[in-house]
């Protein structure tokens, strides 16, 4: 299955071809162009019924991970932590290595080793390190060379009959939707869809996919984040799981034009499609270049909403990712411009 | 005998919950003893019935790990829970678990988000009362299955790393388990009576362990468990991996069980470190030294990485090395059971 593939793929930051591949080899007999350009941006263009305007739908390919910045005389591997990951989700879990997946463990003392101070202290990134089994550096290095990257070693489950569990929902979910779209949908307007690189590590890939296209409107479809754990009050929950898409009014980098997502949310309560607001003014993607690109472009973001976001394991709803697809549906449909 | 171990190391039963594993693992031996039977605290006692049955001689490992279990179900179907045995806090945000409930569930366990923070909140890590496990399940459907009460493990397990090493779910003390078993495969009848206790609760504080071995009153004991590993991070109160088996002397140690191990080891050319320990070995060896009048006991442990987490690691070679000793002792007893162990 699609989704699956996708978010079990290795793809951090810089390091997307994995990606890029399923997905290429996903549309190519549905787009009517296909490109990748210098960052690794793939592009697919699919004619409209009207040639006038052209419309931009974009996701990222890359997830959050690791590099490999040094390796230990006793064979252990130093890293850096590409994107945003919050180190208390790290400890303890379990990595693939560069192109030959070596397995590894991000380690730690035993809790029988530790002082009170350092169970209630979060470590630094600076003194964790990857265990892979080698005997010394020399070893090592036959396995792993610097700048090698790593990802969490998660696989994709379905959780009861609507949740599914896995690491890069953000945004492999995105990545899935334009897919289907690409297979599925009829645009009304030359439509390129974007499946942009290294957004977890400043918007890199969407600053030039946007100057390239230079569209007359953008839609960014992302993953956001869900958190409805008990210990947060309801006010700070973000989005809803089953909560339906979720339209942006703002974030930290984008003011979304009020029109635009006002146009995508009474759309979709129109077409009974489920749909919410994402509630707090918190995050940001690639909607945060893309809107600054050339003379400006209108572009707003319709995200699927996921818990435990940059972890090892976000969990989803796939009623929700539905509702984000028939939202881009429509919007490729119907938009006039 | 990887794959044993993965077999042994995939079970799921955490202290208390053994029930849920003590059949599959009696299964696992039954094939090399004459008797075995479950007590009531859910212990597996096995035994090698010995051509004169003039001793008893116990080798010991406990069955249970370290889990959660669930204290509460929150609104939204999100699950409190408490931990059973020494779970390090700090492993848990964004781990994946199982939870045991009218049928296994799988979960990841979340805490609040990285934005959500006042400042100074991300130094600390999260306390477990502060974390929950997300079923992905709704309200309904989680109270249709789940019980407070019901047992949760770690779910995730590794495999093998480079060069002998391996990382599984459970080493602590399922290695332990597995040696035991290994033994009683390879040795045919001896002189004494062989027993096996593969014991319950070690976890939170020796329990199962001190009932065996009241049942068995053997006239000497070999526990064998998990000790601290070498890592980046610690050198200290630990031993490379790798480096052979961990015989431990000290007041917990019968000394001339110690000094007859060490013998053995010379003799078998088998690797072997020396753990001192003051006092407390914080094994089952604790338990069954002064169980009735006394059972003259030793220890052998395995170097482990990363103990009491779900990537627990060790070198096959430690592993070996511990089982052949532990063999070489027990097929040599018949030489040197009979009263030396008396001051």
């Amino acid at each position: 299955m699609l989704l699956e593939k996708l978010c079990n793929a290795f793809g951090v930051s810089g390091c997307e071809t994995e990606v890029r591949d399923i997905i290429k080899e996903e549309i190519i007999s549905y787009a009517d162009e296909i490109s990748v350009d210098s960052m690794g941006n793939l592009f697919a263009k699919k004619n409209g019924k009207s040639h006038d305007k052209t419309v931009m739908v974009s996701c990222h390919t890359d997830e959050v991970g690791f590099i490999i910045s040094g390796i230990t005389k006793e064979g252990y591997l130093e890293f850096k932590a590409v994107g945003g990951i919050d180190t208390r989700v790290i400890i303890s879990k379990k990595v693939l290595i560069g192109k030959d997946k070596i397995k590894g463990i991000i380690g730690i003392k035993a809790v029988h080793l530790t002082t009170k101070s350092e169970r209630e202290s979060v470590p630094k990134v600076k003194d964790l390190y990857i265990d892979i089994g080698a005997k010394d550096e020399e070893d090592a290095k036959k396995y792993v060379n610097l700048g090698d990257y790593a990802v969490f070693d998660t696989k994709y489950e379905e959780l009861g009959k609507t949740s599914i569990k896995a690491k890069a929902i953000d945004d492999r979910a995105g990545c899935y939707i334009l897919s289907k779209l690409i297979e599925e949908v009829q645009p009304e307007y030359d439509t390129v869809f974007c499946f942009c690189t290294q957004e977890e590590v400043g918007l890199r890939g969407a600053t030039i996919a946007a100057y390239k296209i230079q569209p007359d409107i953008a839609l960014v479809v992302e993953a956001t984040t869900c958190s409805e754990s008990p210990d947060v009050n309801e006010h700070e929950h973000v989005t809803k799981l089953n909560g339906g898409a979720a339209v942006t009014f703002m974030d930290r980098t984008t003011i979304v034009d009020d029109d635009f997502s006002k146009w995508l949310y009474n759309t979709a309560k129109g077409n009974n499609i489920p749909v919410q607001y994402k509630t707090v003014v918190a995050g940001g993607n690639d909607a945060g270049i893309i809107h600054k690109t050339a003379e400006g472009i209108k572009t707003a973001s319709v995200s699927v909403p996921c818990r435990y976001l940059h972890s090892p394991a976000g969990i989803a709803s796939k009623k929700d990712i539905e509702a984000t697809y028939n939202i881009c549906k429509l919007f490729l449909e119907k938009i006039k411009l | 005998m990887e794959k044993f171990l993965k077999e042994l190391s995939d079970l799921r039963g955490i202290s208390g919950f053994e029930y849920r594993i003590n059949e599959q693992i009696k299964k696992l031996i039954e094939p090399y003893c004459n008797e075995v039977r479950v007590d009531s605290l859910g212990n597996i006692i096995a035994l090698k019935k010995g051509k004169k049955s003039n001793k008893k001689i116990m080798l010991e490992a406990h069955m249970d790990e370290i889990g959660l279990m669930v204290s509460q179900i929150e609104k939204n179907g999100f699950l409190k829970f408490i931990n059973i045995g020494g779970v390090d806090p700090r492993i848990l945000p964004a781990s994946e678990v199982t939870v045991h409930a009218k049928k296994d569930l799988k979960g990841v366990i979340g805490a609040k988000p990285p934005h959500l923070m006042t400042s100074g909140e991300g130094d600390k890590s999260v306390k477990i009362t502060d974390m929950t496990i997300d079923t992905g399940l709704s309200y309904e459907e989680v109270c249709e299955l789940v019980s407070v009460g019901d047992s949760v493990t770690l779910s995730q397990s590794v495999g093998k790393l480079l060069n002998d090493n391996i990382s599984l779910k459970t080493l602590d003390d399922r290695a332990g388990v597995c040696a035991v078993i290994e033994v009683f495969k390879r040795v045919g009848a001896i002189d004494a009576d062989l027993y096996a206790s593969i014991s319950t609760q070690e976890e939170v504080g020796l329990r199962g362990a001190r009932v065996a071995s009241f049942g068995i009153f053997p006239d000497m004991a070999i526990a064998i468990d998990v000790c601290h590993a070498v890592t980046p991070d610690n050198s200290k109160n630990a031993f490379e991996a790798g480096s052979g088996t961990v015989v431990t002397i000290g007041p917990n140690i019968h000394p001339k069980m110690s000094e007859k191990l060490f013998e053995l080891a010379k003799k078998y050319d088998i690797k072997t470190n020396t753990d001192v320990d003051d006092g407390d070995t914080g094994t089952d060896a604790w338990a069954i030294q002064v169980t009735k009048t006394g059972v003259p006991t030793a220890l052998l442990s395995i170097p482990l990485k990363y103990m009491h987490t779900s990537v627990e690691t060790m070198n096959m070679s430690d592993f070996e090395a511990t089982i052949a000793l532990i063999e070489h002792f027990v097929k040599d007893s018949d030489d040197f059971a009979e009263d030396w162990l008396c001051y």
